[in-house]
């Protein structure tokens, strides 16, 4: 499963997604909404994407890691529009028949996230300010 | 001929809209595209040089080609995940 979604994401719904009798490992990245941006309280996050191309990528980088390591499956979900402190943002959740290539993969995997999918964070400050990270 | 450009996050509020219809020369490469765009609309000109584009779903070179009633994302850095 490769998607972004607004509805809240559920570990254990991807954890159970991935699981094969033959594998030995799961594990799971569930990224979450900080309180903070270097010290500056954070009240609320939005997310927006290019929700087709993002998905796409995420099914890219999917296979790619499957090509890269000795995984079973993999998925990722991407949540977008307004989230709370503490809400899930994204979780990736790898299966394989080790733990070391799962937790090898899920690292990877969140790495190329972060550089290729088109989604994009604003962060709204608890002083009424905003910014969208890494523009300007 | 007239491509279709969309818009993201800054740009995209900075624009007030999140699509711009853009007049280019038949055959016109991305590369002239965007500098079309900043003729056109110089609001974007700080976001340029730090955006990628797609067609299609995909990133593209700058050097592509473009064709009538392509739609054009432009794709600044992403911020996705945490």
């Amino acid at each position: 499963m490769f998607k972004v979604t607004i509805e809240p994401l559920s570990v254990q719904q991807l954890n159970d997604l991935v699981k094969r009798p033959t594998d030995g490992a799961v594990v799971t990245f569930d990224g979450i909404v900080r309180n903070n941006f270097d010290g500056c309280p954070v009240e609320y996050l939005e997310y927006e994407t290019y929700d087709m191309m993002a998905e796409k990528k995420l099914a890219e980088i999917g296979a790619e890691v499957q090509q890269k390591f000795a995984i079973g499956a993999i998925a990722m979900v991407h949540r977008i529009g307004r989230l709370e402190i503490g809400e899930s943002s994204i979780v990736i959740a790898v299966a394989a028949p080790h733990r070391h290539a799962a937790f090898e993969a899920c690292a990877y995997a969140m790495d190329r996230v972060k550089a290729e999918v088109p989604v994009w964070k604003k962060e709204f400050f608890a002083d009424g300010a905003d910014h969208w990270v890494n523009q300007n | 001929m007239q491509i279709t450009v969309k818009l993201f996050a800054l740009m995209r509020e900075k624009a007030g809209t999140d699509t711009i219809a853009l007049d280019i020369p038949e055959g016109a490469k991305l590369t002239q595209a965007m500098a079309a765009l900043v003729r056109h609309y110089p609001v974007h000109e700080p976001y340029i040089a730090n955006t990628r584009c797609a067609l299609h779903m995909d990133f593209v070179d700058p050097e592509t080609s473009l064709a009538a009633g392509d739609e054009l994302a432009l794709i600044p850095p992403v911020s996705g995940g945490v």
